[in-house]
């Protein structure tokens, strides 16, 4: 059944390279921390952070949280800085619907992390690191801390200086958004910031800082580990790498699963799909959602559907008016409610959508709501907002029908 | 060599096509004032940090994937902006029109109607159809009426946080945050409560910014016309110092114009039955708080009391007073026993001034017009009701005033000037003052100097600059020397004043006094920014600019009074002699002191 145009792949969670071989893996792939060496540190150590940065950049890494920032080049920016507190943050607030890869990644590999993130330290020069993690993560603290102190020890030994703290979010999807999530760590309301200044200009503290996601410092692990060659050899021109997915909805398989990118859509309904598949939502609620008819032609990377690695999957038993409908509600609910289009423009469509389907509004109605998510695409203060466009006219314009009647 | 590197700093841009030359971090906004590009903002204020939350201010720029809000987006080198392409008219119409679905739109029975930043936005872009929901239904919006001083009506509110940010950043009071998310998002109190039971000071800066009618002063309009028309009633008005600068930018007249003379014929035109003025007892709490000053000073300095609380700050700005009573409960005693100048003429109105004018105090209906909000909780304090009656009856804004002159159809411009009336109309360059931030301070020292030493104030035509002006904390000394025999004890001292305005600043020197860091013997706290002249009741907008302009005034209006010192005044004079005996007697104490309250305990 498999199709040769998808590749599985086994980076993220595969070799463990904390330490010396593969024996520490334990079944399920969850490392044996007691006897972690981080030796990629080691090797990282002797390199100029320049060169690294250059790997990375070289590497064609990009930001695996949704945005595909490249990783390199968001580096280069916070090392340049002449600052002397600087700070890294990982982005474990993996709140997009449908998203659940980055739970899998630190259960499993928490180590990969505490190095990416000791690496980025290590290159913008930074002293300290912060992982913000989901709120409803809370149960994995205990074994999180585990590690870490195992960590800090080892990397202390090897001459790093470079300390992680985990800190916990509250629930607000919004909070995953990087000047919303640093709001939070100050202890303020999470709202999103005015960009510019970036946050490797004025982060955290408004201080410089690099905030990735939890598998993107993953990723530069394993760079460091194979080679740049080899991370290149994986994915497409614009995409490289793979990628962890989270697969739900209509599947016989759902689960968290590590693939190749640039695949075609359709390779991935043939191995993932129940035979009866008639929509993806790829890269969750604020993602886009593709009609089978599409499936041929659509690539899942950043040339085709960048995702962030949801993919829900929907049969012809389900209403895509009612998927739609669960989306608005969410967004209606989880924006932070200080920016106009945001606020109120999540409130006019999950209305306007129902007005038109009990008829009090007519059914070119949806062109009006049309024409006001490509406004809040434009005027948006965060991506929260802007994307919020992205469901709907994918939705509306594929399953018209199935809004009005 | 130094223009090289002004050069090098400088951001070429065009907007519109109109090249632009500004200095590195500026916004586009402010890149675009400088060409006379007009570009709409909401939630932008000068007085207040950059929010970029309303969106309103959408700009394009060129090869940008999205638009930009102009208030908050610094320019770069070479960047073109378009601020009327199809895509800005567009995406700025669409958060109009999506703020008037969640707003109230109830134009013609707001009290804000006609001065409304939403409803000339509407108008600009002529929104004349609902293209969106209506959501207020889907609400459910309370107002807040309690307070004496605000009315919150939730479902005008467009959530543009300038309010907010008004309390939070010139004020550090934080009554008013963001309460929710999404949807539900909205600015509340603590736990949702009354603005009368939470820690708002009631200064009124968030109504003076809100761009809507979410937050406007509780007006007493009809009762004040009411009265006025009950034959029964003695009607008594008195004005304060910073109405007669501001009152006129309501009326069609120009920034910081003069206007007192205007502002009496019209009071008298409404039909008031006495015009009299603040400014007299102004004069009589420089009178009672510099005597209650020396008083302090010689305990401490001669009896070696040490339960004297000094540094002693004045007391006239009720929502400093209500600030204290919150926030610094431990400096309670350092504050001035005096009452504020409107509550002093209040009790004078229904005892001396019924005595003198032979009227029955029952019928006398006191009107005070201030340039603030807190003076109508001030009023309404159970302590302010020394005449055996109500002190101040009714307090109106500058604002309320001015819709008073419209409503009787006042052409306001060409009124002939008129005087005040007698008695308790009498006034001094001093009392005008107190309407600036550091005017209390310096008639204070005006007379206080004058009265230690038997001469006049050290300072080139008893311009006191050193507490004049816009800088939030001042500080000043002044060594006295050659004192009169009754005030030896003070001779070579030097006396350290501080005075701040904006309850930011004060919040910053009563930490200093509380770390025992501050050294200071006399501080002068007002609760707005500007002193009184800026006050929450004054016209709106009010911002930096209009504040200079309105202190101009005021120092224009003080070198031109005949007298200028306040135990100069005739009529203070007078009121010692034939009612009050002495400054700090014993009706003094009936009348023109009060007591305060701790408000952290309940």
């Amino acid at each position: 059944m498999s199709s040769h145009n998808l590749k599985k792949t086994d980076i993220i969670f595969g070799i463990c390279h904390t330490s010396d071989d593969n024996q520490n893996i334990l079944p399920g792939g969850v490392c044996k921390t007691s006897r972690t060496k981080y030796t990629v540190l080691e090797e990282v150590i002797k390199k100029d952070p320049k060169d690294i940065i250059n790997d990375i950049i070289e590497s064609g890494l990009k930001g695996r949280g949704g945005a595909g920032f490249p990783t390199g080049y968001k580096w280069k920016f916070g090392a340049a800085s002449p600052e002397t507190e600087k700070y890294v943050i990982c982005n474990a607030d993996e709140g997009e619907p449908g998203t659940f890869k980055d739970r899998d990644i630190l259960l499993k590999v928490p180590g990969k992390i505490y190095a990416g993130m000791a690496i980025c330290g290590y290159c913008i020069k930074a002293k300290q690191g912060y992982i913000y993690l989901r709120g409803e993560y809370r149960y994995m603290i205990p074994e999180l801390q585990k590690v870490l102190d195992e960590f800090h020890e080892t990397i202390k030994k090897i001459g790093f200086d470079f300390h992680i703290d985990i800190l916990l979010g509250s629930g607000a999807y919004v909070c995953g958004e990087e000047t919303a999530l640093m709001e939070s760590m100050e202890g303020k309301r999470g709202e999103p910031r005015n960009k510019p200044p970036f946050p490797t200009i004025e982060g955290f503290r408004n201080k410089p800082t690099v905030i990735n996601n939890v598998e993107t410092f993953v990723n530069v692990v394993m760079i460091q580990k194979l080679g740049v060659d080899e991370f290149r050899k994986l994915g497409t021109q614009d995409s490289r790498g793979s990628k962890v997915f989270s697969v739900s909805g209509d599947t016989p398989i759902p689960g968290v699963y590590e693939l190749e990118l640039g695949m075609k859509l359709c390779d991935f309904v043939d191995e993932y799909g129940d035979g009866d598949t008639k929509a993806v939502q790829v890269g969750g609620a604020s993602g886009f959602c593709v009609p089978r008819k599409k499936f041929d032609e659509t690539i899942i990377g950043f040339e085709g559907i960048p995702t962030g690695g949801s993919m829900m999957l929907f049969n012809s038993s389900r209403s895509m008016y009612n998927v739609l409908c669960n989306y608005l509600d969410f967004f209606a609910e989880e924006s932070c409610g200080q920016c106009t289009p945001c606020r109120v423009g999540c409130q006019q469509l999950i209305r306007g959508i129902k007005a038109v389907k009990c008829g009090q509004r007519p059914p070119e109605y949806l062109d009006t709501l049309l024409k006001l998510t490509d406004s809040m695409r434009l005027s948006a203060k965060c991506g929260l907002g802007q994307s919020v466009a992205n469901s709907f006219s994918s939705i509306v314009s594929n399953f018209t029908e199935e809004m009005i009647y | 060599m130094i223009l090289k590197m002004k050069d090098k700093d400088m951001i070429n841009l065009k907007i519109d096509g109109k090249n632009v030359s500004v200095e590195a971090g500026t916004t586009i906004l402010e890149a675009a004032k400088k060409v006379n590009v007009k570009i709409p903002t909401l939630c932008y204020h000068p007085d207040l940090c950059i929010a970029g939350n309303c969106r309103v201010c959408m700009v394009e720029i060129e090869g940008s994937r999205t638009l930009a809000a102009a208030c908050a987006m610094p320019v770069d080198q070479n960047m073109n902006v378009l601020t009327n392409s199809l895509k800005v008219r567009t995406a700025r119409k669409h958060n109009i029109e999506l703020l008037l679905s969640e707003h109230n739109s109830e134009c013609t029975k707001c009290y804000k109607n006609g001065n409304c930043e939403l409803q000339d936005l509407a108008a600009e872009y002529k929104i004349t159809n609902d293209t969106f929901i209506d959501l207020v239904p889907f609400h459910n919006y309370t107002i807040d009426h309690y307070s004496p001083s605000i009315i919150k009506d939730d479902s005008k509110c467009i959530r543009c946080q300038r309010c907010v940010r008004t309390c939070e950043e010139l004020q550090s009071v934080s009554a008013l945050g963001v309460a929710y998310k999404g949807e539900h998002m909205k600015i509340s109190t603590f736990l949702e409560k009354s603005m009368y039971d939470v820690v708002c000071t009631n200064c009124g800066q968030c109504v003076n910014r809100c761009p809507v009618g979410a937050l406007v002063e509780k007006n007493y309009i009809d009762q004040v016309w009411d009265a006025i028309y009950d034959k029964s009633k003695h009607v008594v008005v008195q004005t304060a110092p910073a109405v007669r600068v501001a009152l006129g930018e309501d009326l069609g007249l120009e920034n910081g114009e003069i206007v007192t003379g205007k502002m009496v014929a019209g009071l008298r035109k409404l039909g008031f039955d006495s015009v009299l003025d603040t400014d007299f007892t102004a004069d009589l709490t420089i009178m009672e708080e510099g005597t209650e000053l020396l008083t302090r000073l010689k305990r401490a300095l001669v009896d070696k009391d040490p339960t004297v609380a000094l540094p002693m700050t004045t007391s006239c700005s009720p929502g400093w007073i209500k600030f204290i009573e919150h926030q610094f409960p431990q400096l309670l005693p350092n504050v001035s026993t005096c009452k504020s100048p409107q509550q002093m003429f209040g009790a004078l109105a229904k005892t001396y001034y019924a005595q003198e004018r032979n009227l029955n105090p029952a019928n006398i209906v006191s009107i005070s017009i201030m340039p603030c909000t807190a003076k109508k909780f001030e009023a309404d304090r159970p302590e302010m009701r020394s005449s055996g009656y109500k002190d101040v009856d009714f307090v109106l804004t500058t604002r309320e005033l001015a819709v008073m002159l419209k409503q009787a159809g006042i052409d306001f411009k060409s009124i002939p000037e008129e005087k005040y009336d007698s008695i308790m109309g009498q006034s001094t360059g001093a009392a005008v003052i107190f309407g600036a931030t550091g005017g209390v301070m310096e008639a204070a020292l005006r007379t206080a100097y004058e009265i230690v030493t038997g001469r006049e104030v050290p300072f080139n035509e008893l311009n006191i600059t050193p507490v004049r002006g816009m800088e939030g904390v001042k500080e000043a000394s002044v060594k006295i020397e050659g004192t009169l025999p009754e005030w030896k004890f003070l001779e070579g001292a030097t006396l350290n004043t501080a005075t701040a305005h904006g309850l930011v600043n004060a919040k910053k020197v009563m930490e200093m006094v509380v770390s025992g860091e501050a050294n200071y013997h006399f501080i002068e706290i007002m609760a707005c920014p500007g002193g009184c002249l800026g006050g929450g009741g004054q016209p709106i907008p009010t911002n930096a600019e209009i504040r200079m302009k309105r202190s101009d005034a005021i120092y224009r209006e003080d070198s031109g009074m005949p007298i200028r010192k306040s135990h100069e005044n005739p009529e203070v004079a007078q009121i010692y002699k034939e009612f009050l005996e002495k400054p700090l007697g014993h009706k003094s104490h009936q009348l023109l002191h009060t007591h305060y309250v701790d408000r952290t305990k309940k």
